[in-house]
């Protein structure tokens, strides 16, 4: 066990370089001049464009950039933006915002879809079954800027039932509508998930004796079934958070909360490879361990899975 | 119960899964059945056939799927209208509700948004439909390499999957489709559509290669695998009779919603102007184009949505029906 | 001849975020005022993005950090709300004999927000700290008029892409600006402009304190800036605001009555939108198009939404460098069959008017600029394009789609289409960045939307930065050397008058040849929360004059 999560621990460090190697030569090849823009509908000085290139080496081939940025990094330096702001300061600051809306929406997504999923899959091509499928589908087929918006205009703005943005230090539940918004893409995974998990598991031989036995529906349901199919949706919503923190620039943006997401994109658009590693590299590194937590979990969980 | 094995990972079930890297854009996974697809050979063929043409729900969803491909193929069978000309002269009638002329009623360059609902389904199926397949294959193909083989080639394939899922998906799409789509190419209405397919598939695929990568572990180990070897089977016989079928069932679930997903995601990049864009209609452009004018004509995005989840159902639908079909523990 | 032209946000509502004369309000009334103790010690927030940089004169040229600059400094002259001539501020006189030397006598006891004077040396090294090439800042050709500017900012000999650098400046201060005494300081240009003057309140031109000099990285002592103006610096949280208050030493006209003010700074204008109608928010600059369609904001803001003109104008742009746009006639046909007014009612729901001048509607001394190619004829237009021999292949107008432009322009192309019979379509560049590379690089192959706010109120703002051979902004490469003529001779009058009537004359050579065409000019949607006098106008720059809010 021990000698399994220290190997899992050491496979970060490629991935680690491996993905600020793509990312980095990613940014560099998105088009457009980073200062073009910068000087509104007329060209910036030649004085200017030079003196930023050469501060933030611009002129060296990817891979030499490449390195600078790494030899910087290892020494806990993430650099600045051409804006001139710390980069550490920036994911200091939108993190713990981007973690807690994430955060909202996995409980969200896990209340809503494994209760929907858990029901449909006991009762499976019912009119509940359907209407569930029928009402995630439709969330998941409504694109995050179409839905954020109208919700925030309805609850926000007509019937004042919610604050329209989220304040900066706002209290978790404020958070409440922006997740909603944000599972609302994954939420008919999570429900098909459990309902199929469940649909499965029901026909298994333990369910079948544990009924034989004579055991009541409750405990059959409560105990044997349901922790025998929650573990796949429990994987799936461990790995989901690293996901939900990725894609959440569009509600952050709805809701005006201060997270990665506006960074990473204003950082995409203008080519600053250093901002856009910087927080996506903390992204992934999230997102494998608890990869990891997940894989252990699941151990945990299940005692037929030992690792080596 | 065998040592569940593995090197790295976990045994039995599907972990993880999907879903949304960076923009707006879920991912889910793999494969998406077609009509066509329900015909392969598998052996258990003869059997599903007849398991499935019993069935109300494969009917009622085949047939839709039936209508959409209707629809895509020859648009014009459904409206006499154009989808990028205007009702009426100039834009005297934009942003109308519907009416008989228009049963859908009009956007604000005054088009006719039932035309246009009908012409989109080409796009929107097209793109979602192979997006989901390429996406499917791409990431089964792996993961049952990686599941299969194991060892530093599991390592190998399993870190690169880490590496591409690190890619935020805003990023990866504006790259991909600004790089080999450069503005003033002559853009070619195909071309595009087939570039937001590579750049869907791209970056969505190790979330498929997870799953069947997972399957595929749990199956390796089970007893008839282990006959199948012991009677000398090779492993091109055991990887395509044996381990395909038994672990196609978690990758099915995903895929048929991945194809919901991904008609959302082809919106946001059209949003983002990388993806497709008029003369092009597609259900995602109508949706993206729609968003400013919720308030005043919630129908221009109320349609191409319904028409969306409608599309959508049909294939969960399908994809259950095929599903269940195959699956002989559900006989 | 540069001015500005800051950039607007990324993704924030089309070009409207600029330059603003407000026209709005009207007379102030006794009803509209508001209540004088609530407002000596009353507090308001208004809308803002995130500056790009620090704050900092010489470096910012986007509205975001554009905005709070101008709240917090005080220029030579201001450019008063409701459009006109400018008026002097810091500025005691600005005097001239040939409109080539100018000599500035600034007013005694201004003082920054640290406590030092505005003295005349504040302004001569600031405006030799911008223009510097070594300092590499942003507004540096905004100096370039003056004599000696070559000397301190020095060119690339081989282009940005070449291999040689640009040589080492051999000093760092202009020739053309020296310090008379502590009040008073010259200005020689490099040749006779009446113009300049104007400029003079744009914000490169603001002065600098000592500290601002004596500080070793400026970009640190721009996150504290110190200015001169009605307000000063308090805090600034990025992304999420920005806090200013009264500076009670300011001894100007335009003095704030409020006590403090805090620019919230939002992602999306939807999101101040949804607090501004909830009264959370005080004021917002541009109401947002989702609203501005159908005129819901009217039944959302009720009395609390205004309207005001502003110095705004939507063009499509020609890259005459391209042989296919080279026929005038061609230009001419694209240009009469474009249906302005549908556009104006139809697309923008009236919040923008059909263009019927080469200037802004109302800008001073812009009385001859009259557009003749500026309506929609479709008879003259098909006639223009025979003469032109017609159009080979597939027009593509192109936009950016980080900002909402992409219905206004399919819509001109539409027209265009229609019109004329032949192909054409709109298509979208992902970003402005993109956009921009793309028209500097003159590599445009198509028509593109284009975007004109004027830097100062008056009609050489609209002629020549945009149609003079060689000028900042003439990207399209449009080249007559009678217009260029003309152009000098107008500058180099001292006389307004004189100079207004070249100026014209140029401009009806412009409108024969349709280098761009106008499309529509804009008004600008704010909005204001219950808690202010509806007495509040909008300054020059578009945002909110904070001088004029009361509260009730």
């Amino acid at each position: 066990m021990g000698r399994y999560v220290l190997r899992r621990l050491l496979q970060l460090i490629p991935v680690f370089f491996g993905a600020t190697l793509l990312i980095y030569a990613l940014v560099w090849a998105v088009p457009g001049d980073p200062f073009a823009g910068k000087c509104g509908e007329r060209a910036c000085p030649d004085s200017y464009v030079q003196f930023m290139t050469e501060k933030y080496h611009l002129d060296d081939p990817w891979p030499v950039q490449y390195v600078y940025y790494m030899g910087h990094l290892l020494t806990g330096d993430f650099g600045q933006t051409f804006g001139g702001r710390e980069i550490s300061e920036i994911i200091a600051q939108a993190y713990p915002n981007t973690l807690k809306l994430a955060l909202m929406g996995l409980l969200i997504e896990g209340v809503i879809g494994l209760t929907a999923g858990i029901l449909t899959g006991l009762r499976r091509n019912g009119f509940l079954d359907n209407l569930v499928l029928v009402s995630t589908l439709f969330l998941l087929a409504i694109p995050t800027f179409v839905s954020g918006f109208l919700l925030q205009f309805v609850l926000g703005t007509q019937f004042r039932i919610i604050d329209p943005t989220v304040a900066e230090g706002a209290p978790f539940w404020d958070y409440l509508v922006p997740g909603f918004v944000l599972a609302s893409i994954s939420m008919a995974y999570v429900a098909r998930l459990t309902r199929t998990s469940i649909a499965e598991n029901s026909r298994s031989d333990y369910v079948r004796t544990a009924v034989a036995k004579g055991l009541p529906q409750r405990r059959v349901v409560g105990v044997h079934l349901l922790r025998n199919s929650l573990i796949p949706v429990i994987t799936f919503l461990g790995t989901d958070l690293g996901s939900l923190m990725g894609g959440a620039i569009v509600t952050e943006g709805i809701f005006s909360i201060n997270g990665i997401g506006r960074e990473v994109y204003r950082a995409i658009v203008t080519k600053e490879s250093a901002t856009v590693v910087g927080i996506v590299v903390v992204l992934v590194m999230v997102y494998l361990l608890m990869n990891l937590l997940v894989d252990l979990l699941y151990a945990a969980l299940d005692p037929r899975i030992r690792y080596e | 119960m065998s040592d569940p094995t593995s090197r790295s990972l976990v045994t039995t079930q599907p972990p993880e899964h999907p879903d949304v890297v960076a923009g707006a854009a879920p991912l889910g996974t793999s494969t998406g059945l077609s009509p066509g697809q329900k015909d392969k050979p598998r052996g258990l063929l003869g059997d599903a056939w007849y398991d499935l043409r019993r069935k109300p729900l494969f009917w009622i969803s085949a047939s839709f799927i039936m209508l959409f491909v209707l629809m895509a193929a020859f648009p014009f069978i459904f409206t006499s209208h154009s989808p990028t000309d205007p009702v009426g002269t100039g834009l005297s009638r934009s942003l109308e509700g519907p009416s008989g002329d228009a049963w859908f009623g009009t956007d604000i360059q005054a088009r006719d948004i039932f035309a246009r609902v009908i012409y989109g389904a080409r796009a929107s199926i097209i793109v979602a439909v192979s997006a989901t397949i390429g996406t499917v294959l791409l990431g089964a193909t792996v993961g049952v390499l990686a599941g299969f083989w194991g060892g530093w080639v599991d390592a190998l394939l399993s870190r690169l999957a880490d590496v591409f899922f690190g890619i935020p998906f805003v990023l990866g799409a504006i790259v991909i489709l600004f790089t080999f789509n450069p503005k003033g190419a002559g853009s070619n209405e195909w071309k595009i559509m087939g570039l937001v397919i590579v750049a869907l598939c791209l970056l969505t695929w190790p979330v498929a290669m997870r799953i069947m990568r997972s399957s595929v572990l749990a199956a390796k180990q089970a007893d008839y695998v282990v006959a199948a070897r012991a009677l000398g089977a090779s492993n091109a016989r055991i990887i395509f009779k044996h381990l395909i079928p038994n672990c196609l069932a978690p990758v099915l679930v995903y895929s048929t919603i991945l194809i919901g997903a991904y008609i959302g995601a082809e919106a946001t990049l059209s949003f983002l102007g990388v993806g497709l864009q008029s003369p092009v209609v597609s259900w995602g452009v109508m949706i993206s184009d729609s968003q400013q004018y919720i308030r005043v004509r919630p129908n221009w995005l109320l349609f191409p949505s319904a028409f969306l989840v409608v599309a959508v159902l049909s294939f969960v639908m399908l994809g259950e029906a095929v599903r269940e079909a195959l699956d002989p523990k559900l006989r | 001849m540069r001015v500005s032209k800051r950039a607007s946000a990324v993704a924030a509502i089309a070009a409207v975020a600029l330059v603003a004369a407000g026209c709005g309000g009207g007379d102030d009334t006794e009803e509209n005022s508001g209540n004088a103790d609530k407002t000596a010690n009353g507090a308001i927030t208004i809308d803002g993005t995130q500056p790009a940089n620090p704050l900092l004169p010489s470096a910012t040229s986007e509205t975001g950090g554009g905005d709070v600059l101008d709240f917090m400094w005080t220029g030579l002259i201001n450019y008063p709300a409701g459009g006109g001539d400018p008026v002097n501020a810091v500025a005691e006189d600005i005097g001239t004999t040939d409109a080539q030397t100018y000599t500035v006598k600034i007013k005694k006891g201004i003082k920054f927000h640290d406590g030092t004077e505005v003295k005349a040396k504040n302004f001569v090294d600031a405006w030799n700290f911008t223009a510097y090439s070594e300092n590499g800042q942003q507004q540096a050709s905004f100096f370039s008029d003056i004599d000696g500017y070559e000397a301190v900012h020095t060119e690339d000999p081989d282009g940005e892409e070449g291999p040689q650098k640009a040589p080492k400046p051999t000093t760092d201060k202009m020739s053309g600006l020296a310090v008379v005494d502590d009040y008073t300081f010259t200005v020689k240009l490099a040749a006779p402009n009446s113009i300049f003057p104007v400029k003079l309140g744009y914000s490169a031109y603001f002065p600098m304190p000592d500290s601002f000099f004596a500080a070793a990285d400026k970009n640190e002592w721009g996150k504290k800036p110190v200015g001169n103006g009605p307000v000063k610096f308090v805090s600034w949280t990025d992304n999420v605001e920005i806090k200013l208050t009264r500076f009670d030493d300011y001894t100007l006209d335009d003095k704030v009555k409020i006590k403090d003010v805090t620019v919230k700074l939002y992602q999306e204008d939807t999101a101040a939108y949804a607090e501004l109608v909830a009264n959370q928010l005080d004021f917002q600059q541009q109401v947002p198009s989702s609203s501005l369609a159908g005129e819901k904001w009217k039944a959302d803001l009720g009395a609390r939404g205004l309207t005001v003109d502003i110095p705004v104008m939507q063009i499509i742009a020609f890259p005459i460098y391209d042989k296919r746009y080279q026929n005038k006639d061609l230009r001419r046909a694209v240009s009469l069959s474009i249906n302005r007014e549908e556009i104006a009612s139809k697309i923008f729901f009236n919040t923008r008017k059909p263009a019927t001048s080469w200037a802004a509607p109302g800008t001073p001394g812009a009385t001859g600029f009259d557009c003749t190619t500026c309506k929609y004829d479709p008879e003259a237009a098909k006639a223009a394009l025979q003469a032109a021999g017609g159009f080979e292949g597939e027009m593509v107008i192109y936009y950016n789609a980080d900002a909402s432009h992409k219905d206004w322009v399919e819509a001109a192309a539409n027209s265009v289409a229609t019109t004329l019979g032949i192909k054409v379509r709109a298509e979208g560049m992902p970003t402005f960045a993109v956009f921009r590379q793309n028209i500097d690089g003159k590599k445009m192959t198509g028509p593109y939307r284009a975007g004109w706010q004027a830097d100062y109120p008056n009609g050489e703002n609209w002629l020549g930065p945009l149609y003079v051979t060689g000028a900042s902004s003439n990207d399209g490469s449009y080249s007559n050397p009678q217009v260029d003529a003309l152009y000098q001779e107008g500058s180099r009058l001292a006389d307004e008058k004189a100079a207004e009537a070249k100026f014209a004359e140029a401009i009806k050579i412009v409108d024969a040849e349709v280098p761009s065409i106008p499309i529509v000019s804009v008004t600008q949607q704010s909005g204001i929360s219950n808690r202010i006098a509806p007495s509040v106008k909008t300054n020059w720059v578009g945002s909110i004059d904070l001088s004029t809010v009361e509260l009730v």
